[in-house]
């Protein structure tokens, strides 16, 4: 498959001598929506930010939709539209305005009948007229979005999307997202969160400390990562775990008092039924039990600790 | 798609959206000024001005509107046109200019542009207001608002400059506050430099504010305390250093890009 954007040892630098990326190398294809997924500070906005031209590199180029984002700015910058995190409009303006001034901005020419698409598919058609400080935190993040379509790019970077979104216009934005592939954009996405890069991306890459630290297929990178564990709270303490349970990834945890099976949600037969059934029959009993995802920071310290493993 | 090789739709929106914060704030962007000199007007001109001699054969009321129009459009110029570039950059709205493709020379134009056409409507106001307060000539109309055009291009460009260098609400008025206002004021304004005692005379050559006065001055009266030509070349070098600061700026980012 073609890549919209090659990014290619790209390494950044800020003034005060924070290293923000230290040598990124990362192929988006064309059509798919991609998830940056990292912890608060691993370089995600930095990186977006450079490929949309707001921070400069310090060495490595990036090129997008066939176009050097430095040398061939103009180009490159055209198709590409961009949510920041934070948001950021002019308060005094009226929505109608603000996303009419996006698209102008883009180098298009007016055309309300897609502004007004636009603002009916993002529920502000009624609120075109208001102006934008007057509007609810959820109401100004659809401004954000529609000011980012306004131009119709094939590219969209959505930094941070569902911070501070109640969950219906999450739904919303992820509808509408997904409608937007359908339409051949590419959709790059930074998260913080495993459940929404699970949820959304065709491919996930994980970014820590200004490093990629895997990019991998959804499917394959959430049967590496997205194991869960099952922990039974029981009754009585086990001092080793019974022969007849060793056909399962067991671990005792709290002294005995729990026992915790890690299993793969993803497939088939998680063989949590045929361990409770196994586990009545050798009259092992438990007085509560729940289900829990690994957290992000689990899975980092893991996809590290491999690469380090790996060597050098 | 293709980029368009001149993107003047971007020009366009820029320019507009600043008219439009303009007429949002009439009342203090073009109330205020207008207010505030013409009361120069009333109480220099009118008041005490009928107790003053002529200066150089031309009424004391009038000899001071071509000062006054220059000290309004000198600090409306800086102030336009900084106002718009720190709002982006505090609203942090600066992301979208940043990201868009919009050549620095294209940004620039519609800024500065947009400073230019407020301070011309400004410098028209004021005048047509003077007009009705003091008896009023103007020798070399074309030469006025040539001089006109041309001080609020540089000026406007120098507020670009200050609204991409401040980093508070503060800092923009240190250079119209402290160093333009009192330029203008010991630049001429109220005086003939001729006034002067003589080393005072060298000194206020020193103010760049002197020429952009007397010049602005000789297209009323025909008279001036520099040649023409001296203050035509005075504004075009202010032009220039402002013109080399503005792509020095763009091309290192300075206070735009990480």
């Amino acid at each position: 498959m073609s890549s919209i954007i090659s990014i290619s040892g790209l390494t950044k630098t800020y003034a005060d001598g924070l290293v923000a990326l230290s040598g990124i190398d990362l192929e988006i294809r064309r059509g798919e929506i991609f998830a940056l997924l990292g912890p608060n500070g691993a370089g995600k906005t930095t990186l977006i930010n450079i490929v949309c031209g707001i921070v400069n590199p310090s060495s490595g180029t990036v090129v997008a939709g066939g176009y050097n984002v430095i040398t061939q700015s103009r180009q490159a910058r055209f198709n590409i539209g961009l949510v920041p995190q934070e948001l950021a409009t002019d308060w005094y303006e009226s929505v109608w305005g603000s996303v009419s001034f996006s698209r102008g901005l883009f180098g298009r020419p007016a055309n309300p009948a897609l502004v007004e698409d636009v603002l009916k598919r993002f529920h502000l058609w009624e609120k075109r007229d208001a102006k934008i400080m007057t509007l609810s935190g959820g109401m100004k993040r659809r401004v954000m979005i529609a000011k980012a379509l306004a131009h119709e790019p094939t590219i969209l970077f959505l930094d941070e999307p569902t911070a501070s979104v109640d969950v219906e216009l999450r739904r919303e934005l992820w509808a509408e997202v997904r409608g937007l592939r359908e339409s051949g954009v590419t959709i790059i996405l930074t998260t913080h969160y495993i459940e929404e890069a699970e949820e959304m991306a065709d491919r996930i890459g994980v970014i820590n400390k200004g490093t990629m630290v895997v990019v991998d297929d959804k499917i394959a990178l959430m049967k590496k990562l997205g194991g869960k564990h099952l922990t039974l709270h029981l009754q009585q303490s086990l001092a080793a775990i019974p022969s007849a349970l060793a056909d399962w990834p067991l671990s005792l945890g709290a002294g005995g008092h729990q026992l915790i099976y890690s299993f793969d949600s993803d497939g088939a037969d998680t063989g949590i039924d045929r361990l409770l059934h196994r586990l009545t029959e050798l009259k092992i009993a438990y007085r509560d039990l729940h289900t829990s995802q690994r957290s992000l920071e689990d899975i980092f310290v893991d996809l590290i600790s491999e690469r380090k493993g790996r060597g050098p | 798609m293709t980029a368009p090789t001149i993107n003047h739709f971007a020009i366009w929106a820029i320019y507009k959206a600043e008219m439009a914060r303009f007429a949002r704030s009439s009342i203090q962007s073009i109330l205020s000024p207008v207010v505030s000199t013409s009361l120069y007007f009333i109480v220099f001109g009118t008041a005490i001005g009928s107790r003053m001699a002529s200066i150089e054969g031309v009424a004391y009321g009038a000899f001071i509107v071509p000062g006054l129009m220059m000290l309004m459009l000198l600090v409306e110029s800086l102030s336009n046109a900084s106002f718009g570039m720190l709002m982006h950059k505090f609203s942090g709205t600066i992301y979208e200019l940043m990201s868009a493709p919009v050549s620095h020379v294209e940004m620039v134009a519609s800024f500065v542009g947009a400073a230019v056409t407020k301070s011309m409507i400004l410098a028209a106001l004021v005048l047509a207001t003077s007009a009705f307060l003091v008896p009023l000539e103007i020798r070399h109309p074309v030469w006025m608002i040539g001089f006109l055009l041309l001080t609020s291009v540089t000026f406007c460009l120098f507020g670009f400059i200050l609204g991409v260098w401040a980093k508070s609400w503060e800092q923009l008025w240190i250079i119209p506050g402290l160093i333009v206002t009192p330029l203008t004021f010991l630049g001429g304004a109220f005086y003939s430099i001729d006034m002067l005692p003589p080393a005072w005379q060298t000194i206020a050559m020193f103010n760049p504010v002197v020429y952009l006065i007397s010049g602005f001055r000789w297209s009323f009266y025909g008279t001036a305390d520099v040649a023409i030509e001296v203050s035509l070349a005075a504004v075009f070098a202010i032009l220039v250093v402002c013109f080399a600061i503005v792509a020095w700026i763009f091309k290192t980012g300075y206070r735009l890009k990480n």
